[in-house]
């Protein structure tokens, strides 16, 4: 193979600065102020070396900023495996790969390492904005490629050339996208990196830390019903349930998978009613961080990868870290834990001692009233009901802060609260009249977004209820804050507090417009996140099963081929399709020698049309005027001072004036020609 | 010690790598062999169609099919969905740059051109002339012949250009285009498109004039005039330009040395036309080989076209009547080139033709 090593230009470094350059800035944000100065200054280095002409630097040199850029990050996160450290050695090797261009290799290297930091972005964020970005940076990267191997277009010209074979690759893109056999990741063990928290439900709920939840209006989780979506005040969405009370706060108990069924089922025997009916819906997890996932209540089928926990929390194995999309069937009727062991009731009757002693004796009396017989707890909690409804509590984001004793002061003195101090007071009253009670967390509501029918449930919909334990019955929900602010159940959080206090900004009064608008946006992310990020294994069955085609991988592979196959057949003629743009005089003559050569004259490719003519004419001497004929116009055609028509661009300047007139006596001569031939 | 040890384990391997590397040679010549395919003399114009266009990745494509694979491992094990459009993307441009690379070279049009004839140990250089035919450019054509270094072309659309293939020379006689090689990797350097070619041409190698030689062999019998010039000063008709092949005799080293910008001039004599000599193989003297009598009656035949006198050339297979001019001075270093050459054949079809003037020297 003969190679040309030639030494990098000053243009193909500049390209190659210029697709470093955008390679990195998305990825600025991402990395400690360090790397990301130390990569700056690296352009800049490289950058005035280039225009202002200089000797790069030595490679003892370069070997210490690597070794010392590698120390850095190792200092930085402990580590150099795991995404993060993996990308900041990227950027490390590329900053200083841009200080050694010498040969073509050296380029190549470079737009390599583009490519890998194009990817490294993905890592942070895979949004609509992000993949505009990167589309710039693959374009920018694949013109460096190509100064790289050529360097004389200008830049313009270089950026369309790389726009065009990245426009030709599109269709291949998409068909590998749609038909490539996926294969659920991951494929090794990833070194985890320490995340920045992830605003989100926690295991412990204090009081006060919902109300915290509620300030942000990111998205938790969105919904897609199979079906007409149920009544918003039965969106209850259950997610931890925190049996332990510390006086102030309440845990979840519970992360050992115990059941990986429903320990329960629908019963058969009941009727099919609109109340019993299963739900099937597809939920699209936002990442948490942790492991729990959230269902309406109860789940006849459990997600893959996950299981039920004694007290019914939905875990999955694995911490959510990316968006996860689960479908679920639920059956709001069902009845559980009717058979709960002993030791989870009584978990649910402990109380700290000598705590809210108010309430205490409070329960204390309902029992006594009571007692202990059948339905006892059914009566009690419904007067615990109608104690909260007499207490006229109020229903508040900003909650005055809570003392030693939280229940009393929430029941009796402040009387003002958030869900958390209505949930804790309820399963606390209950408890302390001897009825088992827990506390479930999770979210309530969302909104349906009109433009794509998905219930929205954002962090500001996060809830806090009670589950009781009755007897014949199981668990039962009960939501003290409905008995108070039915509004928050019914419609939602800006509708039930208060006016003085602010709600999360996107549940303010909006102006029409704008809430239009923001639906819109928010669809277009939706599907965004559904079908290219979402785009998994389960989607590409589906997305196949829609076209009636079986998919297996094999089908897959086949199809795949089969249409890339296709797609480059298509290509290839369009791209070899000028085989030979002959022109018209030239085909016409060609067409001329053929008829000659039929009589016995054959052509010589170096004989001139008259040359050709009097031989031609020696052999036929009945044709000779007409051969003749021939030959001058052709010859006029072609070498007479016109020279330009065959390669004239239909739009010069200057060929414009000339050019029609021009054309004009060409055609005739054309048609002339051919004419004569025809006669021959 | 340590390092005769370390030699020593390196031997098996260097020569299985030497093994190899004959194996691979051999392998390729059978390849190009294969795809050279076509009758010779290949028929001209040679148009490369697409059965002999070859393409296979470079190791930058090589490089870049790994890099994809670990994007796509990336991609795949951190669930990145736009990891797969990028590297699907990249794929794409990996399959597309295969097409265009390809399409860069494929219906390239090769004509032989013109190739002058050369004295042995000058180069020499044989035209070759690539027509595109399509409205884009072709860029970054690589031609080379025995593996040195290429040239680099780029052909405008819907025209011709040029391509001289110099090669060193050694040998008086026929020289064959050996076969070329033409190849391109634009414009991704991904993927190589590459063909052969070996389109019937030959130069005409003259001999290397001998450095020193002895005086121009002038016999009473023929050189009625010559004694003329061999004594003399006394026609002396004007002055021209000095040729590197005039003999020094000849150059007005007084008029060199009035003149500032030390141009050499030639003295011209009257009755040059009159002048007439006999170039004879046996005239040279005796004991030299063939090549070094043939380099002689070389030196003789240019120094006598320079000094513008009727030759005549006399070789024990060959006789050339005295004229004089280019046409016959080309005949003449012709028949010098190609005497007692193994196996040559009678010139047929010369690229160069002789009959046209080369002022070459």
């Amino acid at each position: 193979m003969a190679r040309l090593e030639r030494p990098i230009t000053r243009r193909q470094s500049l390209w190659l600065l210029a697709a470093a350059i955008t390679a990195f800035t998305p990825l600025a944000q991402h990395m400690p102020l360090w790397l990301s100065a130390f990569a700056g200054t690296a352009f800049a280095w490289r950058a005035w070396l280039t225009l202002r002409g200089g000797r790069l630097p030595a490679r003892w040199l370069l070997v210490l900023m690597v070794a010392a850029g590698s120390a850095g990050v190792f200092i930085e996160y402990r580590s150099l495996f795991g995404r993060t450290p993996g990308i900041a050695l990227l950027l490390i090797f590329l900053s200083l790969k841009l200080m050694e261009l010498r040969a073509p290799r050296d380029a190549v290297v470079t737009v390599l390492l583009c490519y890998f930091l194009i990817l490294g972005q993905f890592l942070f964020t895979q949004t609509i904005p992000t993949a505009l970005l990167t589309c710039t940076a693959v374009i920018l990267t694949t013109a460096a490629l190509l100064a790289a191997n050529n360097d004389r277009p200008s830049i313009r010209q270089q950026l369309r050339h790389a726009g065009s074979l990245l426009l030709q690759a599109l269709p291949l893109m998409l068909l590998l996208f749609l038909l490539f056999p996926r294969i659920t990741g991951p494929l090794w063990g990833m070194p985890e990196d320490r995340r920045s928290a992830v605003s989100g439900l926690t295991d412990t709920m204090a009081p006060g830390s919902i109300a915290q939840v509620s300030q942000s209006d990111a998205v938790a989780f969105r919904v897609a019903f199979k079906s007409a979506p149920p009544a918003q005040a039965s969106l209850y969405w259950r997610g931890l349930v925190m049996p332990d009370f510390d006086g102030r706060a309440w845990r979840v108990r519970e992360t050992r998978e115990a059941y990986t069924k429903p320990p329960y089922s629908q019963q058969p025997s009941e009727q099919p009613s609109p109340e019993n009916k299963p739900v099937d819906y597809e939920l699209t997890l936002e990442p948490h961080g942790k492991r729990w996932l959230f269902a309406l209540e109860s789940p006849l089928i459990l997600p893959a990868e996950s299981a039920l926990t004694r007290d019914y929390q939905l875990l999955a194995h694995q911490p959510i870290r990316t968006r996860q999309r689960y479908a679920l069937s639920s059956s709001p009727a069902i009845k559980k834990g009717l058979a709960d062991p002993v030791d989870v009731l009584r978990a649910s009757l402990a109380l700290p001692a000598n705590s809210n002693p108010r309430t205490r004796a409070l329960a204390a009396g309902w029992r006594k009233q009571h007692g202990t017989g059948n339905g006892a707890d059914a009566a009690i909690v419904k007067t615990a009901e109608d104690f909260f409804n007499r207490q006229l509590l109020s229903y508040t984001l900003n909650p005055p802060l809570a003392g030693q004793h939280s229940v009393d002061e929430f029941l009796f003195d402040s009387k003002r609260g958030f869900c958390e101090h209505f949930a804790s007071a309820f399963a606390f009253a209950l408890r302390a009249a001897g009825v088992p009670a827990r506390v479930v967390a999770g979210y309530q509501g969302g909104e349906v977004n009109p433009v794509d029918g998905y219930l929205v449930v954002r962090q500001y919909d996060a809830h806090a209820w009670t589950e009781v334990w009755l007897a014949k019955q199981g668990w039962v929900r009960i939501d003290p804050t409905a008995i108070a602010a039915p509004r928050r159940i019914d419609s939602n959080l800006a509708s039930a507090i208060p006016a003085t206090d602010t709600p999360p900004f996107l549940m303010r009064e909006q102006m029409p417009w704008l809430k239009a608008l923001r639906y819109r946006l928010d669809a277009v992310n939706n599907g965004w996140n559904q079908w290219v990020l979402g785009y998994d294994p389960q989607r590409q069955r589906d997305f196949l099963q829609r076209f009636g085609l079986d998919p297996d991988w094999r089908n897959m592979t086949a199809l795949l081929a089969t249409l890339c196959g296709l797609a480059l057949l298509i290509l290839t003629f369009w791209v070899l399709r000028q085989r030979e743009k002959m022109d018209p005089a030239h085909r016409a003559w060609r067409r001329f020698t053929r008829k000659l050569a039929k009589r016995g004259v054959v052509w010589q490719a170096w004989e001139g049309p008259d040359t050709f003519a009097a031989r031609a004419t020696q052999k036929l001497p009945g044709q000779a005027e007409k051969i003749h004929a021939i030959a001058r116009c052709y010859a006029n055609l072609r070498y007479a001072r016109h020279a330009s028509y065959a390669d004239t661009p239909p739009n010069d300047g200057i060929a414009q004036s000339h050019g029609v007139a021009h054309r004009k006596t060409l055609a005739n001569g054309l048609t002339r020609l051919n004419q004569l031939i025809n006669e021959l | 010690m340590p390092q005769e040890k370390h030699r020593s384990r390196r031997r098996p391997l260097r020569l299985l790598n030497h093994w190899l590397r004959g194996l691979r040679q051999r392998g390729h010549e059978r390849f190009v062999r294969w795809a050279l395919r076509v009758p010779t003399p290949e028929p001209v114009p040679i148009t490369l169609v697409q059965r002999r266009v070859y393409v296979l990745p470079t190791r930058v494509g090589l490089a870049f099919g790994l890099a994809l694979v670990s994007i796509f491992l990336g991609a795949v094990n951190y669930n990145l969905s736009l990891g797969h459009a990028l590297v699907f993307w990249l794929a794409g441009l990996g399959l597309v740059s295969i097409l265009h690379t390809f399409r860069n070279l494929v219906q390239l049009t090769i004509n032989p051109g013109r190739c002058a004839p050369v004295f042995a140990g000058e180069t020499a250089c044989f035209d070759l002339l690539l027509t595109n035919t399509r409205r884009d450019a072709r860029t970054h054509l690589l031609l080379s012949a025995n593996d040195l270094p290429p040239i680099d072309m780029d052909i405008p659309p819907h025209s011709t250009s040029t391509a001289r293939i110099a090669l060193p020379t050694n040998q008086r006689g026929w020289m064959k285009l050996p076969r070329i090689t033409i190849e391109t990797t634009w414009p991704l350097g991904l993927v190589r498109a590459w063909s052969y070619v070996a389109p019937a041409m030959q130069c005409l190698v003259y001999p290397a004039p001998a450095k020193t030689a002895p005086p121009l062999p002038f016999s009473g019998a023929t050189a009625q005039g010559a004694r003329h010039t061999g004594q003399g000063a006394d026609d002396f008709a004007g002055l021209r330009g000095h040729q590197r092949s005039d003999p020094p005799r000849h150059v007005a080293w007084k008029a060199a040395a009035r003149q500032d910008n030390g141009k050499l001039q030639t003295k011209l004599f009257s009755g040059e036309s009159a002048q007439e000599l006999w170039l004879d193989w046996e005239a040279a003297p005796a004991n030299l080989t063939t090549e070094q009598r043939i380099a002689c009656m070389t030196r003789w035949l240019l120094d006598a076209d320079a000094a513008g006198m009727r030759w005549g050339l006399r070789l024990p297979t060959l006789r050339l009547a005295p004229a004089q001019g280019a046409a016959h001075r080309a005949t003449g270093l012709q028949a010098l080139a190609l005497y007692a050459l193994p196996g040559v054949v009678p010139s047929k079809t010369t690229p160069g033709p002789p009959k046209k003037s080369h002022g070459a020297t």
